[in-house]
């Protein structure tokens, strides 16, 4: 088959950048669309927007002492004054849930922080070099995993203190095992990817690799895996707490008010049990819910949409 | 009547914010014993056609309108109940990848049973006879033994074997085949597509052929209908499509084929544009956005599928061809450009060697145990080749999957290490070298990804994944590097827009673009291009492959082209060197490669692929080549195409066959039994010229 003479012309050159119609949207914006389809993800990012607001400007507008026991006013019920009543100590009940917020808060974030850069570096190196000193790596893991976390956290906390800045890291250094895990299986499947190869044909080096091409392919991961660690820390803390090795008298956090609260069970006092409850749970169900839709984000966003 | 009519069928597929309109009015027949072909690119619609007749679709995905009658019976008026009854036992389907499409935890037999007892209502006894029936219909060895194993066990031509087994163990009226032989190797989907046909005469089935590949189509199909963008554009027998082609879209298919061009080593038509978004179908003719003959009618209204006469149909105001239904190519046109061989085969051999490879070998240790790695045998990827890729020469390199052609890029590129030979660029070892100077001579080889977009990084965006290199060497100041990319893209064709964009957001061919722009940007001098192109659609394959001839030409690059795809190997290549599990067993100029084969397995070769020309596919004779290819674990002794063979003697399997040259032009095949005598004066042929 042959063409007629004036059909073996050049075809017309493609229009560069018709192809290429839609206004570049950036990565975050992408993601954000996909994020902001999921309602129940808003509701989230609401809540937790006002429980920061309510721990951190709530003293602002309400005034309490929180660490001057008042024996005349023990165990008051909600009523004047004192909109959540009072606890044992006669210390107002909403007063010490802000500043009990405030610390949980605090330290589920800055432990839940130092649970991702120490979980996705080590299990980044360990997939990336591969080999025995993978093996090695991951069998030290599993050995720390081995033990209940509940016991390690005791240990920690009775051993080196229980201040906030050393609860911050004793919570952190039991937390990432997890991410690790899993941005060590990321790693991986990524080092064996073309581009990959391609960096390595180019002469990069392991360091280039793990930061300019593992690390940034593993974010969506680590990402949602803090904010269940973030979820995670403030529980453990609420629990060391709730056995009474966490923060001690006069700092506070939602944990230890619930400590407290439940010695009361007994006696009706549901005002030292529920409010903090409420709010712990609160915490954690925002954190894990936001995790779920930012790991969808993160996925399609890569996606043609 | 026909046994299947489709009459104006449409689907759509439900997204979140829009609706795609994948089939639009598509009317379809096909009788029984018949193979209709239904062929077209990348999502122009038919896998979904196949899937609609099976009430198969995706999520989302619902028939809108139009009849599917199955002798007779409106398929679409059916319930889900008695759709379940048709589907496996009417109807019989084979998908493109058996290794997905079986269930791993049940053994081949099992599962081909499975079928036969809900639909016959069969005895498990009983179910299991008809199961070693039909693994005999379709050419299973010992089918007894083979209906108990587990599908890994199995080799990947056996396993779509095992497949069409299962599609026809209840004997269907209508088989179909949804691209059957695109996961398997040349020499396997010969097999198979051979089987397919036998199968059908045998069994009186219809056979719906999907596939985008003109070449299979050309060799199977009785009748074609050709897609684009969810409608049929073309319909006609086999032999009037290619003789006469009446739709621009077509005939500028047809176009499109390196092997139209491989002779006179024109550039290739390429269609420019993408398909439409059939989320919004453009209103006239959907083709028109791309079409070289359109006209403002054309944009504006829709042709109907028509014709002047009743075989052949097409939707185009504007036919090119003739008005004639004809089977037989136009014999005055054809003669008067085909003599008239334009190409000029450059004699390469003469300028400066610029790479020397001689005698690589590749083992890969086979290991056993968790702990104590146990060396147990060594796969051998790469044994004993020698090549030389000269100043401004192409030279291809093409065999079947683990021939070891991919692993010599590798090597060349520096990703793999060698287990024995040298790698010489411009006499200086690439392998052996010290760390630095290895780094800097890297530099001047580069590799072109046979995918893309899985080279880049999907975080990254188009400007760092072209600065990459130039940052890892760290050429020139920052703004000289800006300056070197702005200027590549201009080479390559590509906006300067596209910097801020990222990988996804390109098109397959533009994406290769990329890959191209950026293997250039260290200016290299030779190109190591791994299947570069067989990941796209003909008419953008058209596209890279002109890119790469014009920059060859403008920078004067030379290149290693890898590809299992002997035409687009030959329309490149100056030479080709054919690789058989690990052994070059010939390399000679490309003409006389392909027109004067040494060695049997490249006369296997080029006989098992297909093309696209219905009187030559219908003038093969040869049964291509028998069997699969053996274990690199442990290869055959002497010459390794031996059990594979027709000629194979006993001297085969002793002596392993060196290569020898054949004819004055550094002609070379390793071969004991030749297709054609030696040169006649055994000349001693130098090193430097292998």
């Amino acid at each position: 088959m042959t063409l007629a003479p004036e059909t073996t012309a050049e075809p017309p050159a493609a229009a560069p950048g018709t192809e290429l119609a839609e206004p570049p949207r950036s990565m975050l914006r992408r993601g954000w669309e996909v994020f902001s389809e999921n309602k129940l993800a808003l509701v989230a990012v609401g809540v937790l927007v006002l429980i920061i607001g309510f721990c951190f400007l709530g003293p602002l507008f309400y005034h309490s002492d929180t660490s001057v026991v008042d024996l005349s006013a023990v165990t008051k019920p909600p009523g004047a004054g004192h909109p959540l009543g009072t606890d044992n100590d006669g210390i107002d009940e909403l007063g010490k849930m802000m500043v009990g917020g405030q610390t949980s808060l605090e330290i589920g974030l800055a432990a839940g922080s130092i649970a991702a850069i120490a979980g996705a570096l080590y299990g980044a190196v360990s997939g990336f070099v591969g080999g025995w000193i993978d093996a090695l790596m991951m069998r030290v893991i599993d050995s720390l995993m081995s033990f209940p976390l509940i016991f390690l956290l005791i240990y920690l906390s009775s051993v080196y203190g229980k201040s906030k800045g050393m609860l911050i890291l004793e919570v952190g250094l039991t937390s990432w095992f997890g991410i690790t895990r899993l941005v060590r299986g990321e790693a991986l499947a990524i080092k064996v990817r073309d581009y990959v190869d391609a960096s390595r044909m180019m002469g990069a080096g392991g360091t280039r690799i793990i930061f300019k091409h593992i690390l940034p392919n593993t974010i969506g991961t680590t990402i949602v895996n803090t904010t269940f660690s973030i979820a995670d820390a403030v529980f453990a803390l609420s629990t060391l707490s709730y056995i009474g090795l966490g923060l001690q008298a006069p700092n506070n956090d939602l944990g230890g008010m619930l400590d407290v609260g439940t010695n009361y069970a007994g006696q009706g006092y549901w005002w030292m049990i529920y409010p903090p409850a409420v709010v712990i749970i609160l915490i954690i169900l925002s954190f894990n819910v936001i995790g779920d839709a930012l790991r969808d984000a993160f996925e399609s966003r890569l996606q043609k949409r | 009547m026909a046994l299947l009519e489709v009459i104006g069928l449409r689907t759509e597929i439900r997204l979140k914010r829009s609706v795609v309109h994948a089939l639009d009015g598509i009317n379809l027949s096909v009788d029984a014993g018949e193979t209709l072909g239904i062929v077209g690119e990348s999502g122009c619609g038919k896998t979904m056609t196949a899937m609609s007749i099976m009430q198969l679709l995706p999520n989302g995905g619902t028939v809108v309108g139009g009849q599917i009658r199955l002798d007779g019976r409106d398929l679409l008026s059916l319930s889900p109940e008695e759709m379940d009854s048709v589907r496996g036992n009417d109807i019989g389907m084979i998908f493109q990848d058996p290794t997905t499409s079986l269930n791993p935890t049940m053994t081949i037999g099992r599962q081909i049973s499975e079928s036969v007892r809900i639909h016959r209502g069969a005895s498990k006894k009983e179910a299991h006879e008809r199961a070693v029936e039909a693994l005999s219909l379709v050419g299973m060895p010992s089918p007894k033994q083979r209906a108990l194993v587990y599908p890994h066990e199995l080799s990947g031509g056996m396993r779509q074997r095992a497949m069409i087994a299962m599609a026809l163990a209840n004997e269907p009226k209508l088989l179909i085949a949804d691209e059957p032989t695109t996961a398997l190797d040349v020499t396997i989907q010969k097999q198979i597509l051979e089987l397919i046909d036998n199968l059908k005469q045998q069994l009186g089935m219809a056979v719906i052929l999907v596939t985008h590949d003109l070449g299979v189509i050309a060799g199977r199909a009785d009748k074609i209908a050709v897609m684009y963008a969810g409608k049929v554009v073309e319909t006609t027998s086999t032999r009037a499509l290619f003789a006469n082609p009446r739709h621009p879209y077509t005939e500028a298919l047809f176009a499109s084929l390196p092997e139209r061009s491989a002779e006179s080593g024109e550039r290739l038509y390429s269609i420019p544009g993408l398909p439409p978004d059939l989320t919004k179908p453009p209103a006239g003719c959907r083709f028109a956005a791309r079409c070289r003959y359109a006209t403002d009618e054309c944009r504006t209204s829709e042709p109907p599928l028509a014709g002047t006469v009743e075989e052949h149909r097409f939707a185009c105001f504007l036919p090119v061809g003739e008005p004639v239904y004809r089977t037989e190519a136009a014999p005055v046109a054809a003669t008067a450009v085909a003599t008239e061989r334009v190409r000029v085969s450059r004699d390469s051999t003469l300028t400066e060697p610029l790479l020397r490879i001689e005698g690589l070998v590749k083992d890969y240790p086979v290991t056993a145990g968790l702990v104590l790695r146990r060396n147990v045998g060594s796969v051998s990827a790469v044994a004993d080749v020698s090549l030389t890729v000269h100043q401004g020469e192409t030279v291809g390199l093409v065999g079947e999957s683990g021939c070891g052609k991919t692993t010599v890029g590798k090597l060349i590129v520096g990703l793999e290490k060698p287990t024995g030979g040298s790698l010489l660029f411009q006499d200086r070892d690439l392998a052996q070298a010290p760390r630095a100077e290895r780094r800097h001579l890297r530099r001047d080889v580069q590799l072109m990804f046979q995918d893309s977009y899985a080279a880049m990084n999907p975080r990254m965006m188009v400007r760092s994944v072209m600065r990459e290199p130039l940052d890892i060497h760290r050429v020139d100041s920052p703004a000289e590097r800006d300056r070197r990319i702005r200027e590549i893209f201009d080479l390559v064709g590509l906006p300067l827009s596209a910097l801020d964009r990222y990988p996804h957001e390109f098109s397959g061919g533009q994406r290769q673009r990329v890959g191209l722009a950026r293997a250039l940007a260290l200016r290299p001098k030779l190109i190591v291009a791994d299947e570069p192109v067989s990941a796209l659609d003909v008419s953008i394959q058209s596209q890279v492959l002109n890119l790469m001839r014009d920059l060859q030409g403008e920078l004067g690059l030379s290149y290693l082209f890898i590809s299992h795809d002997l035409s687009v190997i030959r329309y490149l290549s100056d030479r080709i060197g054919v690789m058989y599990l690990g052994k070059l067993v010939e390399i000679g100029p490309a003409e006389s490669v392909y027109a004067n084969p040494v060695h049997h397995y490249t006369r296997g070769l080029l006989d098992t692929i297909p093309v696209a020309d219905p009187a030559v596919e219908a003038a093969k004779s040869s049964q291509g080549i028998a069997g699969e290819l053996p274990s690199a674990i442990d290869p055959p002794s002497g010459c390794r195409f031996r059990t594979r063979c027709p000629a194979a003697q006993e001297i085969c399997a002793r002596v392993e066959p060196k290569l020898a040259p054949y004819g004055p032009d550094n002609h070379l095949a390793a071969c004991h039994l030749p297709l054609r005598p030696a040169a006649a004066a055994a000349q001693e042929v130098a090193p430097a010229l292998v």
